[in-house]
């Protein structure tokens, strides 16, 4: 009588402690999950802020810049395109990161020629319209940047969950599944420093 | 009776060390010097800090009246909107200026969380630039447009001329202009709510008065004399806790800290120029 007791009680115990870790792993990975989320629609909007300059800006550039029709269509052409390009933010794949990344740059470079053109027209850019467009550009840049450092961030965090033993094991159970990042743009990784006079 | 005293003065003495805490920090006013964390930001400064300072001179721009005049501005501002404007001043940042203030006042958390109200100017002296970085709550105001239009026309003009306070105290009035209406100081009602340790004291104090009666029959005097107690300690909970204000004395004379770092978000949102 005694014995079975002891038995049934280690059990219980047992039980118990197995059931804490599961739903401990779970909740923290749903979290992580949803912060990685949050931050993925933080991204969405930087990118969805820069689409909405730009009609703006290529119809101020038009006004100025008769000859730069080719360099505008292609600016119009990257950002269609790159509006096409959806992503699953519950399940992001290697290839769908690839692809969003691939249409953004070419969009960051079509935009960059227009700006490199722009140069040609001091009108234009002594236009105040267009200055205020071009430090709406330069903000929308920075948030880009920023928000995909911490997109990346809170990626890290939730795959470093998943992927590390114990949690390994549980990770398929659950239906979590490794989320893709943003890889670096080429020389764009530079690390802060500061001098600071003593 | 007697220990209940001796209770009183220990913890009136304690009371005394918290709410000199402030004072003490700000007399230190590490400003002169920047601690770098291992992600190369400068460390968060201490909340005694926080509450005392918003201008950060590392390189020595201000005199330190006008830091006194600044400070006193942005102090004020903060009790009547709880909207923190921060300013740094370093001798040169060797990366790009425009996301090392972003990821700057991130960290610091400057404004308040549920508001995203911060707003943080960073100069540069040796590379001849500022910026200003406005929080996620302050980015539909205060846009990247108007940022730079305040940093052309308000702030560079002096600048160019070396006198960085009137630049800087023509950019607050600015900035206030912009967001004018915008935030309310809420806080204070989150303030008047009892801190949790008062009520562990009162706990605390009311077992000791139900032992002491249990051992000493009824002993009437007991109410008067430990009465003081918990109404010392209710009294200068609250101007401890009182938004940072009322503690100027010191070196700051004037007394408008403008309150702890309030984890407030920066997005990269703002404007950078040169002069």
């Amino acid at each position: 009588m005694k014995k079975t007791f002891g038995i049934l009680g280690a059990i219980i115990i047992v039980g118990l402690i197995l059931y804490k870790f599961f739903v401990g792993f779970y909740n923290t990975g749903i979290t992580y999950q949803e912060d990685a989320k949050t931050a993925w629609s933080k991204v969405e909007s930087a990118y969805q802020r820069r689409y909405d300059l730009i009609p703006n800006l290529v119809s101020t550039v038009k006004g100025y810049a008769e000859h730069e029709k080719s360099t505008l269509e292609a600016v119009i052409k990257a950002r269609a395109s790159a509006t096409q390009v959806k992503i699953d933010p519950s399940n992001i794949t290697p290839e769908q990161m690839a692809k969003f990344q691939q249409a953004q740059q070419g969009l960051g470079g079509a935009l960059g020629r227009l700006l490199v053109s722009v140069e040609k027209y001091p009108e234009l850019k002594a236009d105040k319209n267009f200055l205020e467009l071009q430090s709406q550009l330069e903000g929308t840049e920075n948030r880009i940047k920023i928000e995909r450092d911490r997109f990346n961030e809170a990626v890290n965090v939730f795959n470093k969950h998943i992927k590390r033993f114990p949690g390994n094991m549980l990770a398929g159970m659950f239906g979590f599944k490794e989320m893709a990042r943003f890889q670096a743009d080429k020389g764009a990784e530079k690390a802060p420093n500061v001098d600071f006079t003593k | 009776m007697k220990h209940i005293y001796n209770y009183t003065y220990h913890f009136l003495f304690l009371f005394l060390l918290l709410v000199s805490t402030p004072a003490l920090g700000q007399r230190v006013e590490a400003t002169d010097k920047i601690e770098l964390d291992s992600d190369g930001l400068p460390a968060i400064p201490p909340v005694s800090v926080q509450k005392t300072t918003k201008i950060f001179d590392y390189a020595h721009l201000l005199q330190a009246e006008e830091k006194q005049q600044l400070q006193h501005r942005v102090g004020e501002y903060f009790d009547k909107t709880s909207t923190q404007i921060v300013i740094a001043t370093v001798d040169k940042v060797n990366d790009d200026i425009s996301l090392y203030a972003t990821e700057w006042a991130h960290k610091w958390g400057i404004g308040q969380k549920n508001k995203g109200n911060g707003v943080f100017i960073l100069i540069s002296k040796g590379d001849r630039k500022v910026t200003i970085r406005s929080g996620y709550g302050v980015e539909p105001m205060l846009t990247d447009a108007l940022s730079r239009r305040i940093i052309e026309e308000k702030m560079i003009p002096y600048f160019k001329r070396g006198n960085y306070y009137k630049g800087l105290d023509e950019a607050i009035t600015a900035i206030q202009q912009v967001l004018a209406g915008e935030f309310k100081n809420d806080l204070k009602n989150q303030d008047e709510g009892i801190p949790f340790w008062v009520i562990l004291l009162i706990i605390f104090i009311v077992i000791i008065l139900i032992s002491s009666f249990g051992k000493g029959g009824h002993g009437g005097g007991g109410w008067h004399s430990s009465g003081g107690g918990p109404i010392i300690f209710s009294g200068s909970g609250r101007s401890s806790w009182g938004s940072g204000g009322g503690f100027g004395g010191g070196s700051f004379g004037g007394g408008f800290g403008g309150g702890s770092f309030g984890g407030g978000g920066f997005g990269g949102g703002g404007a950078t120029g040169g002069w």
